[in-house]
């Protein structure tokens, strides 16, 4: 079997897999980083999102190999050393999750988000959420914490 | 059986290491061993439980309340421990909260039987059936702390008094903490079953009817929360199902040499109803179950067409034959002969899917000796406890412990036990081995348990001043309870009702779906209403006040609804409202939506929902908000979009690519939720959004258009359909 080097949250990791296995089981299930979730398998759902070089990704429509050269991963496990990040802090303010299981990739997501774009509208909100699925319909409480972890954390706007 | 009424004998307390776990038994607890004299009895009874205590006070002033219920994103993992910690006057920041022992005896409810108590997350019956218990069980542990206080401090019980986790005696001002107060714990001879009037007064709640954190929340903002489908347990291997996607089919399997040759694979295992694949990793598992070749036999479903069966479903709704009786006031017959005016309506449901976020799983490992199992599960429980693995395994029920998990969604379908039973006969293979099986989205979808399919005719009849004098419900399909739960009109005043079920049956697996039966029969029910006050030039919300004239409970949430959503002012261009109501698990509920049509593409916008609920006492306000919200979420999901359908007995959909879910930027612009004021013990919520939906929407829907939509979902093919007929 095929060794792998992965860069996850900083560390490094070996891994023994089969080419072509996904990286959301090799960080589940060979890893035990399960913070990341499996919903679908097909990139529709969202929760396996993770970020590799700071772009959020679908870790399950990803292969190992293409991630074993010197990308930077980034899960939900290392976005916060005591789950202090200010759009963790703001999920938790708002109240956000319900059952929780796809609330990893949605933070995940909404972290990308408020790197980009620290001021989003409601609309630009809804707009690079739309591809993260919540069964439980937290929708309109996700949308809250974004708003309060951007007005937390955005910079004064200079033109206001 | 009556629990039994007297005083609790005396309870060894269990010496933990770190603290005291105190066995506060619940009024009634373990009936069949109270009356029976021999004391040793009792005792064997608590140590063969190994925790049998509601809640366990550490040295280090920490307090470890139990929860019995299942926690799917619904909060009772806070709501019920803060009953108990509200009446034992606890410090709530003190407080942490883990899974009790799946044992009903002990810690199930007794709302489901009268026989037995019972451990099941479903009907949103939880805080309705542990509310009074945990109360007087969080009572009995005041009592407690207040005799131990008084036995340490050689005061009279009546001079003391408790605050937040202090005990206080005034007259000389000496404080103890519950921590500190441990290493003094007694229990009294007997302890007393706390009088209604001795549990706190509502006024004096510092829990209850507050706004509480709910304690599992940072964990899922964190990657730390573990569902079943997360564990991962020295040697574990995996397993997976090939089940096909028709229901009840046999597989015969091909190709054995060649799966037995793929790298990792340790077993087959033929079942049934599908080929089981166990390997030493995740994906080899998966290889292996896509590389199966497999013959599939016939089942009851071949040739089922869930599109055609509406034809099928229209002539039984007509014949003559009389389905079995639900409802049956007065004589809707008579009343219909000597009608001023009659109406008759059907109204149309496809089969929806759960598609809770975690797709199934279970890990179970069976003891070497083949007489004890572990299993590791998100369950919505049940009926028996153990979900099916005592009695698959042949083994005896003590000996199989189940260690429940959070559920990524159970929606009712986490309370079947095939996703359970299946792992056992897996594990069963290798003994000694934890075996983690799998469903995949494919699996989940194909082999789900769904909402059933149903027809509903709907007939009516007016006096000659309009007043509704008669209601005729018929539901045509499969399922029982499935299908026939909401029929009954407990809160409109007509005088003759009739309601009926007409059985069918395909071979299709159906389960409780968000509501059960309450979302097809309400959507039926709440239209018709519409229907006949449009007919006679009557506003849809005066029609109903008039309805509900003997059910003020009913016509308060009405009226708040009404006010919340300004009936009546002005709209939009474009903009249309309508109201539903509804009862469901005990509470009422009135609801309206605002909506948008797009003429050009038959998309319906749902951009404003109210809701007024009364659901009696509300333990956690805000997140009984949370639930309405995400309820109503999952209600125009279902009615806009969702749609599972069946062809030549096959399912059709495989993934969240073709059976559609909604969207971020399809939710409303706002859901609002307003909780009457009650003093009445607390109602089901959880169900109590999602059903008002279709109605309230096919009432917009008409008031916008003056097109009636009869068949959900509301696609947009359909509502083209509507509109251009």
């Amino acid at each position: 079997m095929p060794a792998y080097n992965l860069e996850i949250n900083g560390e490094r990791h070996t891994v023994d897999v089969a080419v072509g296995t996904s990286l959301l089981w090799v960080i589940r299930e060979h890893l035990g980083l399960t913070g990341t979730k499996y919903g679908c398998g097909i990139a529709q759902c969202g929760a396996c999102t993770l970020h590799v070089d700071g772009t959020p990704s679908r870790a399950c429509v990803i292969q190992v190999e293409q991630v074993a050269n010197g990308q930077k991963i980034e899960t939900i496990e290392g976005l916060s050393a005591t789950g202090d990040h200010p759009v963790q802090q703001a999920w938790i303010e708002a109240q956000a999750p319900q059952c929780g299981y796809c609330q990893s990739g949605q933070i995940m997501q909404a972290v990308a988000l408020l790197r980009d774009n620290p001021r989003p509208s409601r609309e630009e909100i809804k707009s690079f959420m739309n591809g993260n699925l919540c069964r439980c319909g937290t929708y309109l409480r996700i949308v809250e914490a974004i708003e309060i972890a951007s007005a937390k954390t955005a910079a004064p706007d200079p033109s206001a | 059986m009556e629990p039994i009424q007297h005083p609790i004998p005396r309870r060894q307390f269990l010496k933990t290491s770190g603290g005291v776990a105190l066995f506060i038994g619940v009024s009634g607890i373990l009936p069949q061993l109270l009356s029976c004299d021999d004391s040793r009895e009792v005792e064997k009874a608590v140590r063969s439980h190994r925790l049998t205590a509601w809640v366990q006070l550490t040295d280090d002033g920490r307090i470890i309340i139990y929860n019995p219920a299942a926690e799917m994103g619904q909060g009772s993992m806070t709501s019920l421990p803060a009953i108990f910690a509200e009446e034992m006057d606890a410090d709530w920041n003190l407080v942490e909260v883990v899974f009790s022992p799946q044992e009903a005896a002990i810690y199930g409810s007794d709302g489901w039987s009268p026989d037995r108590k019972v451990m099941l997350s479903a009907g949103s019956r939880i805080t309705s059936g542990y509310f009074s218990a945990l109360r007087q069980a969080g009572a009995q542990a005041r009592h407690i702390m207040l005799s131990s206080a008084a036995g340490h401090w050689k005061v009279p019980v009546a001079a003391l008094r408790t605050e937040n986790g202090k005990v206080i005696h005034d007259p000389d001002g000496r404080v103890i903490t519950y921590g500190e107060l441990v290493p003094y714990l007694s229990i009294p001879e007997t302890l007393p079953e706390i009088p209604g009037e001795a549990l706190k007064d509502p006024k004096d709640f510092r829990l209850i009817g507050k706004v509480l954190m709910r304690n599992d929340i940072p964990d899922k903002t964190n990657g730390a929360a573990k569902f079943a489908i997360d564990l991962r347990l020295p040697g574990m291997i995996y397993g997976v199902l090939e089940r096909g996607n028709m229901h009840g089919a046999k597989p015969v399997l091909n190709n054995e040499e060649e799966i037995l040759g793929m790298e990792g694979v340790v077993k087959i295992v033929p079942m049934d109803h599908a080929i089981g694949i166990l390997a030493s990793r995740l994906e080899e598992a998966l290889a292996a179950k896509k590389a199966l070749d497999i013959s599939w036999g016939t089942a009851t479903a071949a040739g089922y067409d869930s599109g055609e069966i509406f034809e099928t479903y229209t002539r039984l709704a007509a014949t003559e034959q009389g389905g079995e009786v639900i409802t049956d006031i007065g004589d809707f017959k008579a009343a219909s002969r000597t009608a001023a005016k009659t109406y008759s309506s059907d109204y149309l449901n496809d089969y929806v899917y759960h598609a809770q976020m975690e797709p199934l799983n279970a890990v179970v490992q069976v003891e070497e000796d083949l007489r004890g199992a572990r299993v590791w599960v998100g369950s919505q429980q049940g009926f028996d406890e153990k979900l099916g693995v005592p009695e698959l395994l042949g083994i005896a029920p003590e000996n199989v412990q189940i260690e429940l998990q959070y559920l990524g969604g159970g929606f009712g379908r986490r309370s079947m036990t095939d996703f359970v039973t299946e792992c056992a006969a897996m594990a069963r293979e290798v003994p000694g081995t934890p075996v983690k099986l799998i469903w995949t989205r494919e699996d989940d979808i194909s082999y789900g348990a769904y909402r059933p399919l149903s027809l509903q005719r709907l007939k009516a009849c007016t006096d000659a001043r309009g007043n509704l004098t008669g209601f005729y419900h018929c539901v045509v399909g499969d399922g029982g309870n499935l299908v026939a739960s909401g029929i009954r009109n407990e809160h409109y005043d007509i005088p003759n009702q009739f309601a009926e079920w007409k059985e069918t049956s395909h071979g299709i697996r159906l389960k409780h779906w968000r509501a059960v039966g309450h979302g097809p029969n309400k959507f039926a029910i709440e239209s018709m209403i519409d229907e006949i006050a449009a007919d006679q030039g009557v506003d849809p919300v005066e029609f109903r006040r008039k309805l509900m004239g003997k059910s003020p409970r009913a016509l308060a949430t009405l009226e708040k609804a009404a006010s919340m959503a300004n009936w009546g002012g002005e709209l939009a261009d474009g903009r249309s409202r309508g109201v539903a109501f509804l009862e469901r698990s005990g509470s009422l509920c009135s609801g309206i939506c605002e909506i948008s049509v797009d003429r050009d593409t038959g998309q319906i916008r749902v951009h404003h929902f109210w809701s007024a609920l009364d659901a009696g006492i509300v333990v956690q306000p805000d997140n009984v908000r949370a639930q309405m919200e995400g309820g109503i979420v999952m209600g125009i999901s279902s009615v806009l979009k969702e749609q599972l359908t069946i062809a030549d007995g096959r399912v059709q959909q495989t993934n969240f690519h073709d059976y559609q879910i909604l969207r971020m930027d399809e939710i409303p612009d706002s859901v609002e939720t307003a909780l009457i004021d009650s003093t009445e013990p607390p109602q089901g919520v959880g169900e109590s959004g999602t059903p008002l939906v279709a109605g309230a929407v096919a009432n917009a829907f008409f008031s916008l258009t003056g097109k009636r939509l009869r068949h959900l979902p509301f696609s947009r093919e359909r509502v083209l359909q509507a509109l251009n007929s």
